[in-house]
This record gives structure tokens, sequence and C-alpha cells, in this order.
């Protein structure tokens, strides 16, 4: 709508300059003119320039390099057609980390339904609401680097879990991260611990943003805690939970920090990204990673195509 | 008045309560034990539990050693560098895209905004085996303008929150500046930029919390051990530090520490930063 108003005029594309009378003045006109079409890119010429060279040149190269034998260093690259990825697909060993996923994903799910919850209680009027809401969502703000090294003390031997349960007069003596069978569900733990206060404030923000009145209304009408968020949360905060979800999945996929700090991918808990970065440069095999991002990043742009269609929230109006 | 109230009333908020206190401990109960180790001499580690409290609460030493082995001072050198340089790149290159994008007509402006559109759904980690080769090929690698170039180069929900902010701002201040003989970039640094403050403090906040935490473009880009940043300085303490917890944790303590500060102060932003961050 404000397009209109905001359009400078002389700027229609393609229309020739009026002819000029005088000599002199049509050059100068000519020049504010060019001079006009020229500021937008003056102002984009180096965030323009960023965005191609840092994402759509790797995207462009890692294409390319997903169909070589390159080894990232030596000049000489052999074109293999599809080999790589038929690798990826073939050899279990590498297309086995999409399993390790699965957990992260479980995890999301439970992440996101306890944000709901804590969101969903915190937005009514509690003692302590401000400390509650500062607790839950501290952590999403500590370092991950600090957050691997404080849950490898948690996990270890007769370390903070351990002691715990001994408490409850649980056994302790169970090697956490060293048994393949809890190490992924440990760190996934971890990942919940991390995430939760993020879905949580954007869930707190969502509901703040319904009208008062909505609330009012249904207690009037005697309307019991459980039916308001049937009826009033739950159609509210829909385009946020289905951001959350499409989230939840990309980040599912791509796991690396917490996975590589606490256990370096050993016991079955390389992800998708670890290996990808220890096929590029550890074992010096870019084609091959090349070809393993490129089938993360097809996955991620058919789920993000799938939520879309499935979920079509307002539109983001860009333009 | 003084009719009690149905069981039913008073349970449930009980259980509420009980709820927010139990989700707290699991927050707190981690965090508090390393503390508690930081303090504690390694002979209390490897004796005592970890639950545990420490001999002397006023004992440092640990802090002490985390500080000058750990190398944490240079850390903290190298990653404020970063900061500074990163986030002023970014609130100046996003507010010029969403000031050339907003205020003016142009024939590419579909095509730049879909291409500011489509790389949001690339997700940073897929393509960083091309992005280092990029990066090598300028002859970045273990420098500290490689970090600093990324977080400039790839920032787009700052771009986001910029757009959606000068939306607000009318454009008859611009026509009024205009009209006084402003020229673009005037109108541009002292109408525009001054008026876009609360989109800055936003995009200052969550820049900083996620360069300050970043460990994998650190990780790739500057393996050498002079250009350590808080987080890859903290990774290494794996090796030398071994199993001495009471030195990783007290490392640990030193990086959570300035996020916990800054939380504690700026709360309030903090939570609207990430919510207007994320949902653009």
């Amino acid at each position: 709508m404000t397009e209109t108003t905001r359009t400078a005029p002389a700027k229609v594309p393609g229309t020739a300059p009026p002819p000029s009378r005088t000599p002199a003045g049509g050059e100068g006109r000519r020049g504010v003119r060019v001079l006009r079409r020229l500021t937008p890119w003056f102002f984009l010429a180096v965030p323009l320039l960023l965005l191609v060279t840092f994402t759509y040149v790797p995207v462009g190269n890692m294409i390319y390099y997903s169909f070589t034998d390159w080894d990232g260093v030596s000049p000489d690259r052999r074109f293999t057609g599809v080999d790589n990825y038929e690798q990826i697909f073939t050899r279990p060993e590498l297309f086995r980390v999409f399993f390790v996923s699965f957990y992260y994903l479980a995890a999301s799910a439970v992440q996101i339904v306890i944000a709901l919850y804590f969101a969903t209680v915190l937005s009514f009027d509690l003692r302590c609401r401000n400390l509650f809401k500062g607790i839950l969502f501290f952590p999403y703000l500590i370092n991950g680097v600090a957050i691997g090294f404080v849950f490898l003390y948690f996990f270890q031997d007769g370390g903070t879990l351990d002691s715990v349960l001994s408490w409850f007069g649980a056994g302790s003596g169970h090697a956490w991260l060293g048994d393949p069978s809890s190490a992924n569900t440990s760190l996934a733990g971890v990942s919940v611990w991390r995430f939760t206060g993020l879905n949580f404030v954007l869930f707190l923000g969502a509901i703040q943003s319904i009208p008062a009145e909505l609330y009012e209304a249904a207690q009037l009408d005697g309307a019991t805690r459980w039916q308001q968020f049937r009826h009033i949360i739950a159609p509210g905060i829909r385009p946020v939970v289905s951001l959350s979800v499409i989230l939840a999945v990309s980040g599912s996929l791509s796991v690396f920090e917490i996975p590589y700090i606490m256990t370096g991918g050993a016991t079955g808990t390389t992800t998708f990204v670890i290996q990808t970065v220890k096929l590029a440069f550890q074992f010096n095999k870019t084609g091959l990673a090349s070809a393993a991002a490129v089938v993360l990043l097809l996955i991620i742009l058919l789920i993000t195509w799938i939520q879309r269609r499935l979920v079509p929230d307002e539109k983001v109006d860009l333009v | 008045m003084t009719t009690p109230l149905p069981a039913r009333r008073r349970i449930a908020p009980a259980l509420t309560y009980l709820s927010l206190i139990a989700a707290s401990l699991v927050v707190l109960i981690p965090l508090v034990v390393v503390f508690l180790t930081s303090l504690k001499t390694s002979e209390e580690v490897s004796d005592g539990g970890a639950l545990s409290l420490p001999g002397d609460w006023l004992n440092f030493d640990n802090y002490a050693t985390a500080f000058s082995d750990g190398k944490m001072l240079s850390a903290f050198a190298n990653t404020t560098f970063i900061l500074l340089f990163s986030i002023t790149g970014t609130v100046i290159i996003g507010s010029m895209t969403a000031y050339a994008i907003d205020r003016f007509d142009f024939r590419a402006k579909k095509l730049i905004m879909g291409l500011f559109l489509v790389a949001t759904l690339v997700p940073g980690v897929t393509t960083q085996v091309a992005t280092f080769q990029v990066v090598n090929s300028f002859g970045l690698f273990n420098s500290i303008w490689a970090p600093i170039l990324l977080y400039m180069g790839t920032d787009i929900v700052s771009i986001y929150i910029f757009l959606q902010f000068i939306r607000g701002i009318p454009v008859s201040l611009d026509e009024a500046a205009r009209l006084d003989g402003a020229n673009t970039f005037t109108i541009y640094w002292r109408i525009i930029l001054p008026l876009l403050k609360p989109a800055i403090a936003t995009v200052v906040i969550i820049k900083g919390i996620t360069v300050y935490n970043d460990f994998y473009i650190p990780f790739l880009y500057m393996p050498s051990e002079d250009l350590g940043t808080i987080s890859t300085a903290l990774f290494r303490f794996k090796g030398p530090f071994g199993a001495h917890w009471e030195d990783i944790s007290a490392g640990t303590i030193l990086v959570i520490l300035p996020t916990l500060l800054v939380f504690l102060f700026l709360q309030r932003y903090i939570y609207n930063g990430f919510a207007q961050g994320a949902t653009k």
C-alpha cells in the first residue's frame, strides 16, 4: 500500500530521459538521475558482496565438489559423477548417523511439550514468576562448551547424577556416556536442558500477545483452565509452535556442539555434522563431505517446504 | 467468606509450584555442583562426592590456574575484539540493507529480497566445508578476521529485525530532511540510524550472545592456540587438565559468569530480543 507513496519519481524503468533543451542542463539532470539510480546499490554493495561470497558461492561450490573426489588440498580433482551420493546411501556406517538424529528429534518433542506447559503456567499470576522465568530461560544463554563440561561432570562415574540418584537409593555405577544404549539418550537430555528455555520464551511471548479480554470473557463463562488453554491459547500460538517444530527438525539434523565436546562422537554418538567435519577436515574427503552436506541441505529444505504447505501461516511479507 | 476452597482449587496450585520448583532444581543443580567443584582442592574432588561442600569457600586457586594456564585472558581479549568488530559490522550492514530495501524502489529489489530470503533456508553448518575453501582462498584461515567476516556476512536475522523496525519510521521524516538539503547518506546516518536504537539494542544482544557462545566457527577457522576464543580456549581444557575437574570447573564458571551478569542486568531486553529474533 505504501509502495506508491514511497516510490520516488523518475525511477520508472525503461523510460528514456526527456529530450533536454539546453545541453548543459540535460547533462546535469542526467547526472543526478544516474546518481539516484545508483544510490540503493551504494548501500547494498557490501551486504550483497558478503551474502554472495559466504552463502551463494559456498553453496555452488559445495554442489560442484560433491561430484568430485577432491581432497580439499591438491590442485587436481576428478569428476566422479554420483559416486559420492551412492556411497552415502549404501555404506551403512555413513548412513547410520541419520538414526542418531531421531534421539534429538524425540528430545525436541519433549522440549516443546515442557516449554508449552511452563509457558502456560507462567502466563498466569504466580508468586516468583520472574524468578522462575529467568531460571528456565538461562540455560539457553550459556556457552555450549561450558554446558558440555557441566554435563560431562554431571554424567561422570560418581558425578552429579549418580550422587542425586543415590539419595533416592538408586544404584549408581552406570557409565552414562560410555554405554551406547544410554549415551545418545543422555546427550539428547542435555539438549532438552539447553533449548527448552528458548521455546519457553517464544511461547510465553505468543501467549501474552493474546488479548486479555478473551480470558476474562472465558472466565465469566465459567471456562476451566484446560478449556481456556484448549480454545484460546492453543489456537493463538499455533504459528509459533509450527516455527518451533521446524527449528526442532532442522536443529536435530544439524547437532554438533554438545556431542562433539562431550564424547567426540564416540560410542555411536556421531551426528551428521560431526561426520561431515571429520570427513572434510580429518580424512580430507572434501568431495564426500560435500555430498553429505548437500544431502543434509536438501532434507532441511524439503522439511521446510512440507511444513510451509501443511501449516500455511501468514506470509512473510518482505517486499 | 470463610468457606474453605474445594480441595481441587488448593491442590492444583500446589502441584503447579511443585513442578516449577522441580524444573528449577533440574536447571540449577548441575550448575551449582560445578560451582562447588571449582572451589574445592583436588583432594576434595577425588575423595568427596560430587555434592559435598568445599572446605574453604574462598579457595580461588583453581580460578588462578584456569586463568593463567588456560590462557583465559587472551581468550577474553580475542572474544572481545571479535565481538566489537562483528557487532558493529552487523549493525551497519544490516541497517544499510534494510534502509536500501525499504526506502528505495529499483528494478532488482524483488530479486535481492529473494536472495536474502533463500539464504535463511541454508543452515550455516551444512555449507561450512565449502565456505572453508572460500575463506582459505582469501588467506584468512587461522586469522581473527575469518570469524569476523563470517559473522558479519551471514546474519540475515538482523536484516529482518531492522527491516521490520524501519517500516515504522514515517517516510515524511526522510522527505522533510531531503527538503532541508540532506543527501541520502545523511538521512541514513542522522535520521534513520538514531531512530533505530531499539532495534540496534535487540541486534546487539542477540548477536553478542551468539558470537560469545559460538564454538563451531572459531574451532574450524582459528586452530592456532594464540587465537583462542573463550569457547575454544575452554575446549582445550580437556587436554592438559585431563581429569582435573576443579580446574575445568573453574574455567567453566569463568565463562558462564559474564553471561549471568549480562542476563541479570538486561533480562527484559533479552527476552524480547530473542522472541523478536526467532519469529522473524
